[in-house]
């Protein structure tokens, strides 16, 4: 029988402002950087996390929403995300200093999936990851894959969606999904929320 | 749920340009890895495929200065595996693409190619518009244990039913990009890397692309199948490996439990085993916790060297092999116990009946992987 | 000889991102990889690469960086007795 998970919540970050289950939260002018953007969030949340600032643009993306999505998470929470552009926005740093002197703090971030690691760490969480690209959101891979972990008790509950920065722009869309709730987790909802303005 | 069964399997690497050539390589203790020279690091140890090699097998399939080499090395793999499975419809197969870096050479200037062909989603075109695919490719991500984590996804999506059969492929590059990267970790050996070996000083890095076919239809000989897998993050350290092998243990576990097997049941173990202090101790801490210290146990990157995305694939194919026959592989360059818990460290390659083999591997971001293959007689 | 060692705490704060941290918050004498700066192993390649950049010292053995790392003081010390 099929069993159904539900979309409990969900975080949006987008053109400088931050929505939490579609309602903004926080929000600074679109003329700022990505990374005063993301400065002034970090101050927004209280995060106080040293760490942060070492971070990659995706990291801190990441970092930000998944705070911003719940409080707190039980540890066999799994991560499934997408994006188009891996991790674009430090390959091409490290690309640059390639001739000179390359960054190891730079090229750890040279992977799209050390995002998860982050948020790993700083949640504590010790569970199932699976990063996909590809050009366009897939929501039916990331449904399938999402249901197939929780229908085999690999995770209790899963924070999954779109986690994109690339050199010009960067958006994302995480969902928090569990067991019980009344919004049905699908492939057209969340790619219905996904395109939602 | 159904059952998820592993088929045929091709590997394109310096050791050869088929499964075959590969196996009887490192039958013999041949390894790929040689001394080479780079501009941005000095001498270096890797395992390269001989571009004239590789265009020259390419040249029956297309022209070969319209492919970057990773895409004749993707495309080579893949030809060779759908070849066999011509009577199914291609639009029914499920087509996953498990890589760290893609074409990550067409950054450099120096590179013919586009930078465009850098960005994953084109060498997921490439490979749909060559095979003529309906759909796009699905690209996994994972560090280095991207391979692996593909064949998990497919498996997936056969269990559900969303399709019956899928092909697998990984591949990785040697590049600048990656070299300049490791060498600025201070990891690059300056010989040929000995995993688990109490003299090891770091690793290599490998070429290689391999494509494995993964269905729901039960081979009627030589029967493998997935019993069980996992992920997990060790939650610790973005690039140090966890000091008591957390995550690792973690995903041994839950693909135990998936399994329904005890741990003692485990015949044999290809490890991850890059060869740097800290991976090595790390997996060691993990296997042990997981009752494993006492099974054969092997490291295949002193033959090809740590071949990043493809590495996980690429191995559990040789796990695949190793159960239909009944063979263990030398864990080349281990001379003696370099890890503060004890392992069984294969040191002779012989004959050794297997029935349930463990494929484990980890990466960058604090990811594990696990996964148990069981032969099925018939 | 002292404006070694402010340099030094400002290109640390400046390279490995300690964005909390002023010059004046990190004492001469302070571990940089213990509670009181927390460095982590990432920050010590990158302590390496900051050597060979900023100052021409090649540092191989990770056994001596762990001593030359230890602090400002000895940081300071390990690129005098180099110069």
């Amino acid at each position: 029988m099929r069993k159904e998970f539900y979309i409990t919540a969900s975080v949006k970050i987008k053109n400088n402002e931050i929505f939490k289950n579609d309602r903004s939260i926080f929000k600074v002018n679109r003329g700022l950087s990505i990374q005063d953007f993301l400065k002034e969030a970090y101050q927004f949340l209280d995060l106080s996390y040293a760490k942060f600032h070492k971070m990659d643009v995706l990291c801190k993306l990441g970092i930000i929403a998944t705070t911003v999505l719940k409080e707190d998470y039980s540890s066999d929470t799994a991560l499934v995300f997408q994006n188009k552009s891996s991790s674009e926005v430090s390959d091409f740093q490290h690309q640059e200093k390639l001739n000179d002197f390359p960054s190891p703090a730079n090229f750890v971030y040279t992977l799209p999936n050390i995002v998860m690691g982050e948020i790993s760490i700083k949640h504590q969480l010790q569970s199932e990851n699976a990063f996909f690209i590809a050009e366009e959101f897939q929501p039916q891979i990331i449904v399938s894959h999402t249901e197939s972990l929780l229908k085999n008790n690999k995770a209790s509950t899963t924070i999954c969606g779109w986690l994109e920065a690339n050199l010009n722009d960067y958006y994302v869309f995480l969902n928090y999904i569990e067991p019980q709730g009344e919004v049905v987790f699908s492939a057209p909802t969340l790619l219905e929320n996904y395109i939602h303005e | 749920m159904r059952k998820v069964y592993l088929g045929n399997h091709q590997i394109i690497s310096p050791l050869g340009f088929t499964s075959l050539q590969n196996l009887e390589s490192v039958s013999q203790g041949i390894s790929a890895i040689k001394k080479h020279k780079s501009s941005h690091v000095g001498e270096y140890y890797a395992g390269h495929i001989s571009t004239n090699l590789l265009d020259e097998a390419f040249l029956e399939l297309g022209k070969v200065e319209e492919y970057t080499k990773l895409e004749k090395m993707m495309i080579l793999a893949v030809a060779e595996v759908l070849q066999q499975h011509s009577e199914i419809s291609k639009d029914k197969i499920a087509f996953i693409i498990a890589t760290t870096k893609g074409n990550i050479d067409t950054l450099s200037e120096e590179n013919l190619f586009s930078k465009e062909k850098a960005k994953l989603p084109a060498l997921a075109k490439t490979l749909q518009e060559f095979f003529n695919l309906k759909e796009t490719p699905i690209i996994v991500s994972n560090a280095c244990i991207s391979g692996g984590l593909g064949v998990s996804v497919a498996k997936k999506m056969i269990e559900n039913e969303s399709y019956d059969h899928a092909i697998v492929v990984g591949g990785d590059l040697v590049s600048e990009f990656t070299l300049t990267g490791f060498n600025s970790f201070q990891a690059l050996a300056k010989e040929i890397c000995k995993p688990f070996s109490k003299d090891r000083t770091g690793i290599n890095i490998g070429e290689a692309a391999a494509a494995l076919w993964v269905t729901s239809v039960k081979p009627k000989i030589d029967a493998v199948q997935i019993i069980g897998e996992a992920t997990a993050n060790d939650a610790n350290h973005i690039s140090g490996p966890s000091r008591t092998g957390e995550g690792l243990y973690i995903s041994i576990q839950n693909a135990v439990r998936e399994a329904d097997i005890e741990s003692h049941e485990i015949d044999f173990i290809s490890a991850h085993g890059t060869a740097t202090i800290f991976n090595d101790e790390m997996e060691a801490i993990a296997f042990n916790r997981a009752g494993l210290k006492n099974t054969p146990l092997n490291s295949l990157k002193a033959y090809y060297g740590h071949t990043l995305g493809v590495s996980a694939l690429l191995e559990l194919i040789f796990t695949q092999e190793s159960l239909l026959q009944n063979k263990v592989f030398k864990s080349l360059g281990f001379k003696e116990k370099g890890t503060t818990k004890a392992l069984n460290v294969i040191t002779k390659t012989e004959e050794k009946p297997l029935n349930i083999t463990l494929k484990t591997a980890s990466g960058f971001g604090g990811c594990n992987f696990a996964m148990l293959l069981k032969k099925e007689t018939v | 000889m002292s404006n070694l060692r402010v340099e030094l705490k400002e290109k640390i704060i400046e390279q490995l991102n300690l964005e909390d941290l002023s010059v004046e918050d990190i004492q001469n004498d302070d571990l940089l990889f213990g509670d009181e700066i927390g460095l982590d192993s990432i920050d010590a390649l990158e302590l390496i690469v900051l050597l060979e950049k900023d100052y021409g010292i090649k540092l191989t053995d990770p056994a001596e960086g762990k001593e030359v790392f230890k602090s400002i003081e000895t940081l300071a010390q390990f690129i005098e007795s180099k110069q």
